[in-house]
């Protein structure tokens, strides 16, 4: 039983179906932190119309979290998810009314502070007091766990250069305080797809060793995890791949069925698409090995997977199973690396290209000797190229009447690093003729490892936090 | 479209076969390779071989390149380690997660058919 999109109450009947077997619908409403806020009013509104149901923010990239914890060392009311009023204040109350649970990593590195500030919004909006679940163990900064980590790496970086220690957790924590009641979950650092999985195997009452379901669920959620991605975003190419309403981008929401099988469409009354074109290119989006997608809970197989369309604007997922999870969990740790600087100025007219290159040669020799350079002819080469420039050599920078020379490098001595700023405004006048438009930026460096360690070295969970009233 | 010798076939940019996207973990790039229809697949599965898509990166030394085939989805998934100067932390490009590369590979020059490169014209999929 598929419901129809262009009706999403045609056959809804849940008091003649089991209690847990019916169908369960998550949307989400983000695909990174940065992504669009306004795109969660639509997914309710659809989940509304089909019953209720789970609605995801997936708001944390490799690095987010790094940043997040640097904003709470300088404030420990801090270093959660910096839009969390923009993205659940228009939403919280309908979603409380209507028997939709909010799952998000928003916590970022600070969930029992995200956590506060939702009770304080609901407050705020006269709103009764959410039951909110926090899940712990992501953080491994503790000053032993991170010698463990920097022994595992075989990393001799100074412990006071780390920034972030996280593991990857799984969906069982969610999963369990879903079970247990809550309205919203924060996680800090969990796998995207454990944000969809869990709330799928508390709806169900799926086995966590029941590996097919378990491949399944993850595919429902890394379908959703990047947001518009499988609705029309990161897709268009005019006159070959056209997407409608690039400006009002509708959000994903999958239909998970008990099987496992499940169907991906897109709130109602927005723009963009999903078929079965939008659909495959990010079933693969990511995916190194199709038939082993490592996650905490799951190596899923979308070796045999099809996508096929179901109907306008929604297709069905088949044939995707899973194998037993991996032993270990994956950690990424965040460091202090340096200063990260780059300088841009533009040349336009006659000879354009040849002004911003003969800039970027002055540039190399003033200081090529001090750091690594990159130059780019923006306008005629840039992210094609390599660090070392070596398709640049090669020639392939096209004609161009309007370049934008870029000059960017790395350093440990912010002095240094700060030197490509200034070599380039110097370009006004000691460069080539009618060179304008200088912009300069000059940031900390963050740089990541990876390993992965036991399971017993993660000490998760959750518990249900009280609000504190100040 | 460029002629070739024989007469029989052409050479056409793999955008006229096929549509793809990439994504990045760390320093390795994934790069999807999707069929607009099954005659589409089945030369890309002939003439895109790992060699050939090492070759196209090769300014980027890639260490490894990886094809994994799905039938099912008339599509390829290319794995391309090494390619991204590092990735998203280290790399000194603009675009540090190789966002743009799915284009590189799809400018690829595959040989087709002059009866199926007639088919072939850049048009709206609908």
């Amino acid at each position: 039983m598929h419901t129809e999109i262009s009706d999403p109450m045609a056959n809804h009947s849940p008091s003649s179906e089991t209690k847990g077997l019916k169908p369960l619908y998550v949307g989400c409403a983000t695909g990174f932190s940065g992504d669009r806020t306004d795109g969660a009013g639509p997914v309710v509104d659809t989940l509304i119309a089909l019953g209720g149901g789970v609605l995801n923010f997936e708001t944390l990239a490799e690095r987010t979290l790094a940043l997040a914890q640097v904003e709470k060392r300088k404030n420990p009311a801090m270093g959660y998810e910096p839009l969390l009023d923009d993205l659940v204040g228009p939403v919280l109350k309908r979603c409380l009314d209507h028997n939709i649970q909010i799952v998000s990593n928003f916590g970022a590195a600070n969930p029992q502070a995200c956590a506060q500030r939702i009770f304080a919004l609901a407050r705020a909006q006269g709103l009764r007091t959410p039951r909110i679940a926090v899940v712990h163990g992501d953080d491994l900064t503790k000053p032993e766990q991170l010698t463990f980590l920097l022994k595992r790496l075989g990393s001799d970086i100074d412990p006071k250069r780390v920034v972030s220690a996280n593991a990857y957790l799984g969906a069982g924590e969610i999963a369990q305080a879903l079970k247990d009641g809550a309205d919203i979950v924060v996680t800090g650092r969990v796998s995207d797809p454990s944000l969809t999985l869990g709330p799928a195997i508390a709806h169900f009452g799926w086995s966590m060793q029941d590996w097919h379901l378990m491949g399944c669920g993850t595919m429902a959620g890394h379908m959703l995890e990047c947001g518009t991605q499988v609705t029309g975003g990161y897709y268009s190419v005019p006159g070959q791949k056209s997407v409608p309403g690039m400006d009002c981008l509708g959000f994903p929401i999958a239909e998970i069925r008990a099987d496992g099988t499940f169907s991906v469409f897109k709130a109602a009354n927005t723009g963009g698409r999903v078929d079965d074109r939008t659909g495959r290119e990010q079933i693969l989006y990511e995916v190194h090995d199709p038939a082993r997608y490592l996650t905490p809970d799951v190596v899923a197989d979308i070796s045999q997977a099809t996508v096929t369309r179901e109907g306008k604007d929604r297709i069905l997922i088949q044939g995707v199973t899973g194998h037993q999870r991996p032993d270990e969990l994956k950690v990424n740790v965040c460091y202090d690396n340096g200063y990260f600087a780059e300088a841009e100025i533009s040349y336009a007219g006659f000879q354009a290209k040849e002004r911003a290159a003969l800039a970027g040669e002055t540039i190399r020799k003033r200081i090529g000797h001090l750091l690594p350079l990159r130059v780019d002819l923006i306008g005629a080469l840039s992210i094609f190229g390599d660090d070392a420039g070596e398709l640049m050599a090669q020639g392939y920078a096209g004609a161009s009447r309007d370049v934008r020379l870029r000059v960017a490098g790395v350093h440990l001595q912010k002095e240094i690093a700060e030197k490509i700023l200034r070599e380039v405004t110097a370009l006004y006048c000691c460069g080539p003729a009618g060179g304008g438009g200088v912009r300069t930026s000059l940031r900390p460096r963050l740089d990541t490892l990876s390993c992965t360690i036991p399971r017993e070295a993660v000490p998760s969970g959750f518990s249900f936090v009280q609000e504190q009233r100040a | 479209m460029n002629t070739n010798n024989s007469s029989n076939t052409v050479e056409l940019p793999l955008y006229q076969l096929a549509h793809g996207r990439a994504g990045d973990k760390g320093n390795t790039s994934n790069i999807s390779v999707i069929a607009w229809d099954a005659e589409c697949f089945a030369l890309l599965a002939e003439q895109l071989t790992e060699a050939k898509v090492a070759q196209w990166f090769s300014y980027r030394h890639p260490t490894k390149v990886t094809r994994h085939i799905l039938p099912k989805l008339e599509a390829m998934n290319f794995v391309l380690e090494g390619v991204l100067d590092g990735g998203v932390n280290d790399a000194l490009n603009l675009d540090t997660h190789g966002k743009g590369l799915s284009f590189w590979m799809l400018d690829l020059p595959i040989t087709v058919p002059a009866a199926l490169a007639a088919k072939l014209e850049v048009k709206e999929y609908s």
